[in-house]
């Protein structure tokens, strides 16, 4: 909502600069989002009348002037602009005027003196219509400060109005809510019924009274189509941000700003029968206004006469009926729809004007017939006619229910006390009627207050009046409890503190993704689309964390980074079957050396065990890594996550063709594992420690390249007497000495009894069991 | 017999000249050893007459003690050296760099999440969380925003073709939260969140954390004071300007917009303010009966407070960011400022 602080004033005038008026809007919840001069600081400026004009002797496009600036003889002033003529009123800055742009001074302009300068509209920093001069009204007194005379000394203010306040969209509205919250009495305008001087009328019929619960017509004919807009009218029209078109519509554009009612003028004589308020019939087609053509569906209100649709109902008129330059004779209309009958139609069909905005959100009922009388009697007054008698169609008007207000709940919500008498006169202040009746009160709002339905709106009311500031902070009073801090539950913040620990860097990426990466990196076939993605490349649900990985991996390339290591924490969207699924996910991406560029550390690249050893000492979690395929992995550099027998991830090398189809010049590492199903971790428990002494055997083997360590870890693990304290291996040996296609494991045996010391042959027999069942399960030899 | 004297002179001198440990043994071997001066001086011992071997048995003696202590004084003195020269040789250049692996870092978005939870939950709030993908339902309806609600205009909403919703803000997740649990509670929420608009101060995801305190007497003057402890212990300004404006959003009533003194220029009015000195931190207010009534909480009986904070405006204002958008563009550059 924007408007001009000085037609604000003719309605309600408090004695506050425009900063502290601002500040007072701002604080009773009407945001003031800018204030803008009219016009910017000049001085010297007056209104001046070119007497004669003259060409320049030495110059073809200057003309020298004699202009009356109301003193006793006339100025002489060079002049290049092309529409100057003698008898025009024009602005005139005089020697010594300071312009926004410039400063003026007595002059000699190709050898004739010059002693000012007349104005265009930009010179004086306004918006220029004409070429030229700014020709003022020939009215206008000569000598009169241009700034008086224009009002430039005003305020463009614009608020950013909540949808609840619709009763602000309107200068009487604002001079309301001006006045309760100044306590400066507000002078609101008030329009007598103007007289018919004819007896036309028009036939109306209201066939969706629901929707329409008031429709108020009149016919005023014999206007003047060639009648202009007065200035007074233009300037308030176009500092509130509204053109000025023609007569008749700026007059039904300014009513809808005064009094907050959207108003509509149809040409009479294009009108064919009479009008109908009804619902549109699906299919149904309009030409509005401004130039579109809509489709209609029958859930949108329409005026129609016999040849169809001539307006959407509170949107937007139509264009076979619009006021043009010809029309003499008008059908005026204001209306009462119910927001319920307008609301998202609009949007639906991607229009939003000045008369949706205010009918979706609320438009005061009692005033549509003070709204026509104004308008008649504007139009009367600028462009002539004879109005007809008032058509009017009313049905059932909402009605303002009386609230219950109980002082003892403002009390418990707001933490404040307030008297009575204070919140009577608060009340009563916003014209709320209010029947006291002990410790419940009955309070009515008044029709142009939609948003007070119920106890704690008129809550908020007194809040606002009594002011947001004055309720005192308060440090509550509450049960001191002590939060759960549950030891078992694995912290996300601890894994991601875990991997920074790690020198992994987390990001954030979006959670929409290029479908090109879900195609190429996800497990999953189904996709989750946006109807309405911002851009093509973030339409689809991610699925994995990869593709952001990836993507912010290679953006960090192309800014010359060589070494990459990120971890991102966050949702993916999985459709499975008809169950939607978003797990939390934890994923990583290791790119480069393993090491950062240093002294005394030999470069290497990172590998699947690098970072499978990031994984290992995931804090609490141990997981099992089985050879299987993953579609974006590499076939032999892949591992499936099992924890507790259920698969919860992947580990690998990204596969060769994705590494191309990235772009990127090397394969990163990738894992990603789902938190959700990680379950609670094993409480530390503590177990006795031995004061035997350990003995340790080592046992290497040469087996096929095919068989796993942990499958030999295993067949070891079941050969093993309960003394065996630790299996593990600590050397892989491939090369010389070792026949092709085999490999050389080294594994460590240690063994302990908690209760005695072990004896030698206790000890071998135990190693010999244990090697005995690798040779027979796996075909290995033993290696001396 | 040699005189004594002559041999420990000789011997003192030889032990003088030593410089490392093997020079030493061998001048040990040499006076004292089996066939050492002194030794055989002592052997000679054996063929004197008492009277001679008492006296000359003392001075043999007190010969061995003087090569002894001279012998042992030049151990440590060697010892010592070849100590010194070992440290010596030992000495790095404590100032080359350290090595191993290096330290990654959290999000900036991160850090100013823990620390939002750290403060709340200092006084009780629990975290609780919800689904991203959401119902009209859980969006809008239940929070009080009917179809066709011109409120809905001011949520810039993504849809899937389920016609499910990314979630607008966090407040679903206090209408699951009600549903499961039975008042009094304090929570918070955090989270992502989504809205169809992307230019220089929008970014199409962004966080958001919701905070909840349903109770049977909770006011205004609790929320107010809350909020504005809060936004002091976050930024750590006790003095820190806070006001609250009257403000509209379906699911509180009455409703509120906090603002904060700008933390940037100190409320003389900066570029970041917009020149007003204040800065817009978050919406707030009193739970609407209706939000109550759809979770069947009595709205007669509890009473309660929301609001919800935009977590990126938070971190930008924390730690200095001038541009909303390099949170996502994940510049390690960037992001390596936060470690």
């Amino acid at each position: 909502m924007q408007f001009p602080e000085s037609w604000l004033r003719t309605l309600v005038n408090p004695q506050l600069s425009t900063a502290e008026l601002a500040h007072r809007l701002t604080m009773a919840g009407l945001e003031v989002e800018a204030i803008q001069p009219a016009a910017p600081p000049f001085s010297g400026v007056i209104v001046g009348e070119v007497l004669s004009v003259e060409s320049h002797p030495d110059a073809d496009r200057l003309r020298v002037c004699k202009v009356n600036v109301g003193e006793s003889s006339p100025l002489q002033i060079v002049c290049g602009a092309s529409n100057v003529a003698a008898g025009q009123k024009v602005p005139c800055a005089r020697a010594g005027a300071r312009l926004p742009a410039m400063e003026i001074g007595e002059a000699k302009v190709r050898g004739i003196e010059s002693f000012g300068m007349l104005c265009g509209a930009s010179e004086i920093g306004l918006e220029d219509k004409v070429d030229g001069l700014l020709v003022l009204p020939p009215d206008a007194t000569v000598g009169t400060d241009i700034r008086t005379y224009l009002a430039l000394d005003d305020s463009i203010i614009t608020l950013k109005l909540t949808p609840n306040r619709a009763d602000c969209l309107s200068l009487i509205g604002l001079a309301r809510e001006v006045s309760a919250v100044t306590g400066t009495r507000a002078y609101l305008p008030s329009q007598p019924p103007v007289m018919k001087e004819i007896y036309d009328t028009f036939k109306v019929e209201v066939h969706a009274s629901e929707a329409c619960p008031r429709y108020v017509g009149r016919v005023i004919k014999g206007i003047n189509p060639d009648a202009p807009t007065p200035d007074w009218m233009v300037m308030r029209l176009e500092r509130s941000g509204i053109r000025s078109i023609s007569a008749p519509v700026d007059i039904t554009n300014y009513v809808l700003l005064e009094l907050g009612q959207p108003m509509h003028a149809f040409d009479l004589d294009k009108l064919a029968g009479g009008i109908q308020i009804r619902w549109a019939s699906s299919g149904e087609k309009i030409a509005l206004l401004n130039e579109q053509s809509a489709e209609l569906s029958s859930d949108m209100l329409v005026i129609a006469d016999s040849s169809g649709p001539i307006a959407l109902a509170g949107i937007m008129g139509g264009a076979a009926t619009a006021v043009g330059l010809e029309t003499r004779n008008v059908f005026l209309e204001a209306a009462f729809f119910s927001p319920e009958a307008i609301t998202g139609r609009a949007r639906r069909l991607g229009l939003a004007t000045d008369s949706s905005h205010r009918f979706e959100r609320g438009v005061d009922y009692s005033n549509t017939n003070m709204a026509m009388e104004r308008a008649t009697k504007l139009m009367l007054e600028i462009c002539g006619g004879q109005p007809g008698p008032v058509v009017e169609e009313t049905g059932k008007l909402p009605r303002r229910e009386p609230i219950k207000l109980r002082p003892k709940r403002v009390t418990k919500v707001l933490g404040i006390e307030l008297t009575h008498e204070v919140m009577r006169g608060y009340l009563q202040r916003l014209g709320l009627t209010v029947r006291d009746d002990g410790e419940t009160w009955h309070v009515t709002p008044p029709g142009y207050r939609f948003d007070l339905e119920i106890e704690e709106d008129l809550i908020e009311e007194l809040a606002r009046l009594h002011g947001y500031d004055q309720i005192e902070a308060r440090a509550p009073h509450a049960g001191t409890i002590m939060l759960p801090v549950e030891e078992t539950v694995h912290a996300v913040s601890l894994l991601r503190n875990f991997l920074a620990g790690r020198d992994y860097q987390e990001v954030i990426t979006y959670s929409f993704v290029d479908p090109a990466w879900e195609e190429a990196l996800s497990a999953s076939d189904t996709r989750i689309a946006l109807k309405n993605p911002i851009a093509s490349q973030l339409s689809v649900m991610r699925s994995t964390l990869w593709g952001g990985l990836i993507n912010a991996l290679a953006n960090n390339l192309n800014r010359q980074q060589s070494r990459v290591r990120l971890f991102e924490a966050g949702r993916v969207y999985l459709q499975e079957a008809d169950r939607l699924r978003q797990p939390h996910h934890l994923a990583g991406l290791c790119y480069g050396p393993a090491f950062a560029e240093q002294w005394g550390v030999a470069e290497r690249v990172v590998d699947f065990f690098d970072v499978k050893g990031d994984l290992e000492n995931l804090p609490g979690i141990a997981l099992e890594y089985r050879p299987e395929n993953h579609p974006a992995l590499h076939p032999g550099q892949c591992a499936r996550l099992y924890i507790n027998g259920n698969p919860m991830g992947w580990l690998g090398t990204l596969h060769h063709k994705l590494v191309q189809h990235f772009d990127l010049q090397a394969a990163p590492v990738l894992f990603e594992i789902e938190l959700d199903v990680l379950g609670n971790r094993v409480l530390p428990r503590h177990q006795g420690l031995s004061r035997f002494p350990s003995v340790r055997r080592d046992l290497a083997f040469l087996v096929d390249q095919g068989v796993t360590v942990e499958a030999i870890l295993k067949t070891m693990s079941e050969a093993k007497e309960s003394f065996v304290r630790e299996l593990a291996l600590f050397d892989l040996y491939q090369g010389q000495g070792v026949p092709a296609g085999q490999k050389s494991l080294a594994f460590r045996v240690v063994m302990q009894d908690t209760e005695r010391t072990l004896t030698e042959p206790e000890v071998e027999t135990a190693v010999t069991q244990i090697a005995e069942s690798v040779i027979n399960r796996h075909g290995a030899k033993l290696r001396s | 017999m040699r005189n004594p004297n002559e041999i420990v002179a000789e011997a003192l001198t030889a032990i003088r000249g030593c410089q490392d440990m093997p020079g030493l043994e061998q001048v040990k071997a040499r006076f004292m050893g089996k066939q050492g001066a002194l030794t055989e001086l002592l052997k000679s011992l054996g063929t004197m007459s008492p009277e001679e071997r008492k006296n000359a048995g003392a001075r043999v003696n007190e010969a061995k003690q003087a090569v002894e202590a001279a012998l042992k004084m030049r151990r440590e003195s060697i010892q010592d050296a070849e100590l010194e020269r070992k440290l010596k040789e030992e000495t790095v250049d404590v100032t080359l760099p350290g090595r191993g692996r290096g330290h990654g870092g959290l999000h900036p978005v991160s850090l100013t999440l823990d620390r939002i939870q750290a403060l709340f939950r200092s006084m009780g709030f629990e975290v609780a969380d919800g689904p991203e993908i959401e119902t009209d339902f859980y969006n809008f309806t239940a929070l009080n925003i009917p179809e066709d609600h011109p409120a809905r205009a001011m949520h810039d909403t993504f849809y899937l073709e389920s016609g499910d919703v990314l979630r607008t803000h966090t407040s679903p997740v206090q209408v699951h939260y009600m549903q499961s649990h039975q008042p009094p509670f304090r929570i918070i929420a955090p989270g992502r969140v989504y809205r169809c608009d992307s230019d220089v101060t929008h970014t199409p995801m962004f966080h958001q954390v919701e905070g909840l305190w349903v109770d049977e007497s909770v006011s205004f003057a609790d929320l107010k004071g809350v909020l504005a402890d809060f936004m002091r212990r976050f930024f750590e300004v006790d003095d820190l300007a806070v006001r609250f404006r009257p403000s509209f959003f379906p699911f509180t009533e009455p409703s509120a917009e906090m603002d904060i003194g700008c933390v940037i220029c100190g409320g003389r009015g900066c570029r970041v303010c917009s020149h007003t000195g204040w800065l817009e931190v978050l919406g707030c207010g009193m739970v609407h009966p209706n939000v109550f009534r759809h979770v069947n909480i009595d709205p007669e009986k509890y009473l309660g407070f929301a609001f919800g904070l935009g977590v990126e405006r938070l971190a930008m204002l924390r730690y200095g960011v001038d541009d909303l958008r390099l949170f996502f563009e994940n510049d390690l550059r960037f992001l390596a400022q936060f470690k």
